[in-house]
C-alpha cells in the first residue's frame, strides 16, 4: 500500500511514517540469525559471462584459504578457465550430489566438514529433483544458518527483475533467477567490472581497441552500466543501514535525490515532469510532499490527489507531512531523507501570512542548508 | 616531439577506484600482462615506488622506463620521465596516479598534462585515479567527508578517456588490507582510519565511484550511438515510469561573481548539465563601464571564475548593467536559458544596508524561469 492510498482512505497516521523496508527487514532477520555465527555471505556480480566473476572469487578463497581460513569448494561452474583450474587445485573440493537427473550441492557432506567458508558458484542454479531445496540461494541460506560462510557470484541476466532487460538487450534468456533482494540483503557485494572488448575476448573473439568499437561491445555496455548502478543501489543501501547502526547522521550526496513540494496553487504538473527527467538521467531517487496545514481549505484535497497519482506514476515516493510550519517540516523530511535538491513553485500571489512572515519560497532558501533549491515558475 | 597531424591520438584508460589500496595498480598491471602476452609493446611509465609487495612482484615482469630523479629541499623525489618514454615510443604506457602534482620545478605542474603529451604523440595511456580527485566531485566529497581534496583533475580529462573501468573491493575488504599494513606504512594507518577510511566514509565514496563508473559508461554509450546511429534498449526505455524525452534541450546559465562560492557554483552548474546533455554559459554582469574599474581584488576573483568556467568548457559572456539581477534574467529570457544557477552568498554589506539578498531578487524577477540556489555543500551538519 502506498502512501497516497493511505492517506486518501484516511488511514494515515504520522507514527507510522517510517516504514522499513522488506529488504531491510530481511536484512535485519538475517543479520540477527547469522550474527550469533558471523557467517556472512558475499557475491560476486557481473554484468556477463568473461567478466572474471569466478577468478576473483576464488582467487579471494585461494587467499583466505593461505591466510588460514578454512575454506572448501561446494560448487562451481561447468566451463573453467585455465586460470580458474589453477586456482581450484589449491582448494579443497567437495564432491557434488550425483541424482538420476543431474548434480547438486551435497549440502549434508558440507554442512558435515563444517568448513569457515564454502564457495557455492554459481548463485543462481537450480536444483535437480531429489535434492533438499529447489533453488541453490535456498541452501546458500541454510548454510549461512549454520555459521558456514559463502563465496557465490551471479551474473546480472539471473537477478529476476533485471531478466527481461538484459533479454531486450541481449536475446539471452534463463529460467534461473534470484531475486534482487537477495542481493541486497547479502553481506557483501562485489562488481567485477571490466570493459566489454576485454570481456569478449574472453569469451574467444578478436581484441578491439579501448573504448566501444562495435554493437556488441555496445549491448554489453548497456548491461555493464546496469550492474554498476544496481552495485550502487546496493552500497547504498548498505551505507542506509551503517548509518541506521550507528546513529549517525545520514551521508549526503552520494546520489541525486529530488524533493518535490507539492501545494494546490504550484505548477505541480511542471515540477513532476522535471522531476521524473532529472530521476532517469541522474539515475537518482524522487519524492514528493504535501503539508497539510491545520485548518486548510478541504477543497484543496482534490488537486493533491491528483498531483500525487501523477508523481507516483512518475516513480515517486509520496507523503503527507502535518504540520503547521511547512518551511520546518519539509526541510525536516529532506534531512532525513537526504534530499539534494529541493523542488518548490514560486509564489506568485502572497498571502497575508507571507507578507508578516516573508516569502516561504525565501524562507525555504534560507533554512535548507546544504540542499540546493530550485524554484519553479508559477 | 609534438603530435603531427598524421598520428592519431592515443586512447586513455582510467582505472578509477574509491580509496588508496582498492586494487586500481594491480589490476592495470594485471591487463598489461594480458597485453604484453598477446605481444603488445607495454611499458611501466610511472610506478609508485612505495607500493605494495605482490603488485611490486606485478610491476617487475614488465618494462620499466626509469624514473627521473629531482632534488628538492634536500631530499630525493622520483617522476616520470616523460620525455624518456617519448624516446621509447611503446604502444601502451602506464602512468600510475594521475591526479599526482609533480615536484617544483618538473617541466609540466600536473601528471595528468605529462600523460597529455604522451597521448599527443600517439602512445596509448592506462593510468589509476581516486574518485576523490574529480574536479566537478569536489563539493561533494567535501560535503560527504568533511576532506577538501587539493589535487584535481579536469573533468575534461576523464571524458576523454576512451575507457573507464571501476575498480572494486568492500570496504571490510579494503580494511584488512589497511590493517594488515599492506596500504600504507604503519605510522600512516591511523591518520588514514581517520580521514577518509572513517565510518560511512568508504562506502559513500564507492556508491560515488559506481554511480560515476556508470554515467562515464553511459555517456560514451551516447558518443557511440551518435556516430554509428546506434539503436538498442537504453536503460531508460526499458525503466517502468521512464519518460520520453522529447523535451527541448535545456540551457544552464550560471552567475558568476567575486564571491568564493562561485567555484562551487561552476562545478555544480557543470555536472547538472553534464547530466541533463544541456548547454551551459557562464556570466559576470559588471555595474562599472569598464571592466578594469574593478576593484583589484574583485577583478582578480571574477577573472579566475571565469577562466576556471573555461576551462570546465563552459561559454562565458560578460554584459553591462547597473541592476545586476535584472541582466542577469534578461540574458536568460533572450537567451532561452532554462535554469538559471545562482548562489547564496553570505549577505555582505550591501545586502545588509538594502534589507535584501541579491539572489532573492533574481528569484523574485524570474518568475517565467526555473531557479537553481546551489548550496553551500562546505557547510556540514554537526557530525
Amino acid at each position: 500500500m502506498t502512501f497516497y492510498t493511505l492517506f486518501r482512505t484516511g488511514k494515515m497516521r504520522l507514527s507510522e511514517l517510517p516504514r522499513p523496508s522488506p529488504e531491510r527487514l530481511l536484512k535485519q532477520v538475517q543479520a540477527e540469525e547469522s550474527k550469533r555465527w558471523g557467517a556472512k555471505l558475499k557475491i560476486f556480480l557481473g554484468y556477463a559471462p568473461g567478466v572474471g566473476k569466478s577468478y576473483r572469487m576464488l582467487d579471494e578463497a585461494r587467499r583466505r584459504h593461505e591466510r588460514g581460513e578454512d575454506v572448501v569448494v561446494g560448487a562451481v561452474q561447468g566451463q573453467q578457465s585455465e586460470e580458474v583450474q589453477g586456482l581450484l587445485r589449491q582448494l579443497e573440493t567437495i564432491p557434488p550430489l550425483q541424482t538420476s537427473e543431474g548434480q547438486g550441492i551435497d549440502l549434508d557432506a558440507i554442512l558435515r566438514r563444517a568448513p569457515q567458508v564454502c564457495v557455492i558458484d554459481p548463485l543462481a542454479a537450480q536444483n535437480p529433483p531429489g535434492c533438499r531445496h529447489a533453488h541453490r540461494w535456498q541452501d546458500v541460506q541454510e548454510l549461512l544458518r549454520n555459521g558456514i560462510s559463502v563465496l557465490s557470484s551471479v551474473n546480472l541476466l539471473h537477478v529476476a527483475e533485471y531478466k527481461d532487460k538484459v533479454q531486450a538487450i541481449t536475446g539471452k534468456n534463463t529460467t534461473e533467477t534470484i531475486p534482487k533482494s537477495f542481493l541486497l540483503a547479502a553481506d557483501d557485494i562485489v562488481i567485477v567490472d571490466v570493459p566489454p572488448d576485454l570481456c569478449l575476448w574472453r569469451q574467444g573473439e578478436k581484441l578491439t581497441s579501448t573504448g566501444i568499437s562495435n554493437s556488441q561491445e555496445r549491448r554489453l555496455s548497456e548491461l555493464r552500466e546496469l550492474a554498476l548502478l544496481l552495485t550502487a543501489e546496493v552500497v547504498d543501501a548498505q551505507l542506509e543501514s551503517y548509518v541506521h547502526a550507528h546513529g549517525i547522521e545520514p551521508v549526503f550526496g552520494t546520489h541525486e535525490r529530488f524533493l518535490i513540494c507539492i501545494t494546490p496553487n504550484s505548477d505541480a504538473p511542471a515540477m513532476i515532469e522535471s522531476g521524473a527527467r532529472n530521476k532517469e538521467r541522474f539515475q537518482g531517487d524522487l519524492f514528493a510532499v504535501y503539508v497539510c496545514e491545520p485548518g486548510r481549505s478541504k477543497r484543496e484535497g482534490v488537486a493533491i490527489r491528483r498531483y500525487f497519482a501523477a508523481a507516483e506514476k512518475a516513480g515517486a515516493s509520496t507523503e503527507v507531512l502535518e504540520s503547521d510550519d511547512p518551511i520546518s517540516a519539509i526541510v525536516n523530511f529532506a534531512r532525513e531523507k537526504r534530499i539534494t535538491q529541493i523542488f518548490i513553485g514560486n509564489s506568485a500571489h502572497n498571502t497575508w501570512r507571507d507578507r508578516l512572515l516573508g516569502d516561504p519560497v525565501l524562507r525555504l532558501i534560507r533554512a535548507a542548508e546544504g540542499i540546493d533549491v530550485r524554484v519553479f515558475p508559477h | 616531439m609534438p603530435g603531427s597531424a598524421d598520428t592519431p591520438r592515443g586512447s586513455l584508460k582510467v582505472y578509477l577506484g574509491y580509496a588508496a589500496g582498492v586494487g586500481k595498480t594491480f589490476q592495470m598491471l594485471s591487463d598489461a600482462h594480458v597485453a604484453a602476452e598477446r605481444g603488445i609493446d607495454v611499458v611501466v611509465a610511472y610506478f609508485e615506488p612505495h607500493a605494495r609487495p605482490d603488485t611490486m612482484g606485478q610491476a617487475q615482469r614488465l618494462e620499466l622506463v626509469p624514473h627521473r630523479k629531482i632534488a628538492y629541499r634536500g631530499k630525493t623525489f622520483q617522476e616520470m620521465d616523460t620525455e624518456a618514454v617519448l624516446r621509447r615510443k611503446p604502444a601502451i604506457a602506464l602512468v600510475d596516479e594521475l591526479a599526482h602534482t609533480n615536484i617544483p620545478g618538473s617541466t609540466r605542474a600536473k601528471r595528468w598534462e605529462d600523460v597529455q603529451v604522451l597521448l599527443d604523440a600517439g602512445i596509448e595511456v592506462w593510468t589509476t585515479m581516486n574518485v576523490q580527485h574529480i574536479e566537478s566531485l569536489n563539493d561533494q566529497i567535501w560535503q560527504i567527508t568533511g576532506i577538501q581534496v587539493r589535487e584535481t583533475v579536469p573533468d575534461g580529462i576523464i571524458r576523454q578517456a576512451a575507457e573507464i573501468v571501476a575498480v572494486d573491493v568492500t570496504p571490510d575488504a579494503l580494511l584488512n588490507r589497511l590493517k594488515r599494513g599492506a596500504v600504507y606504512k604503519p605510522e600512516m594507518v591511523e591518520k588514514a582510519l581517520n580521514g577518509f577510511f572513517k565510518g560511512s566514509n568508504l562506502g559513500a565514496l564507492r556508491e560515488l565511484t559506481l554511480r560515476q563508473a556508470a554515467h562515464e559508461v553511459d555517456l560514451r554509450q551516447s558518443a557511440y550511438d551518435e556516430t554509428r546511429g546506434f539503436q538498442v534498449p537504453r536503460i531508460s526505455e526499458a525503466r517502468p515510469g521512464a519518460v520520453p524525452d522529447n523535451q527541448p534541450k535545456e540551457r544552464i546559465l550560471i552567475h558568476i561573481t567575486a564571491d568564493p562560492s562561485t567555484a562551487m557554483l561552476i562545478r555544480r552548474g557543470r555536472r547538472v548539465a553534464d547530466y541533463l546533455r544541456a548547454d551551459c554559459t557562464a556570466l559576470f554582469v559588471h555595474q562599472t563601464p569598464e571592466l578594469p574599474q574593478l576593484r583589484a581584488a574583485e577583478r582578480e576573483a571574477v577573472e579566475k571564475h571565469l577562466r576556471f568556467a573555461r576551462s570546465l568548457q563552459i561559454e562565458t559572456r560578460i554584459l553591462v548593467g547597473i541592476d545586476i539581477a535584472k541582466t542577469v534574467v534578461e540574458f536568460a529570457r533572450q537567451n532561452r536559458v532554462t535554469q538559471i544557477f545562482v548562489a547564496y552568498p553570505h549577505p555582505g554589506f550591501l545586502e545588509r544596508l538594502r534589507g535584501k539578498h541579491f539572489t532573492e531578487d533574481i528569484v523574485r524577477l524570474a518568475q517565467d524561469l526555473q531557479v537553481t540556489i546551489v548550496a553551500d555543500r562546505s557547510r556540514r551538519q554537526a557530525p
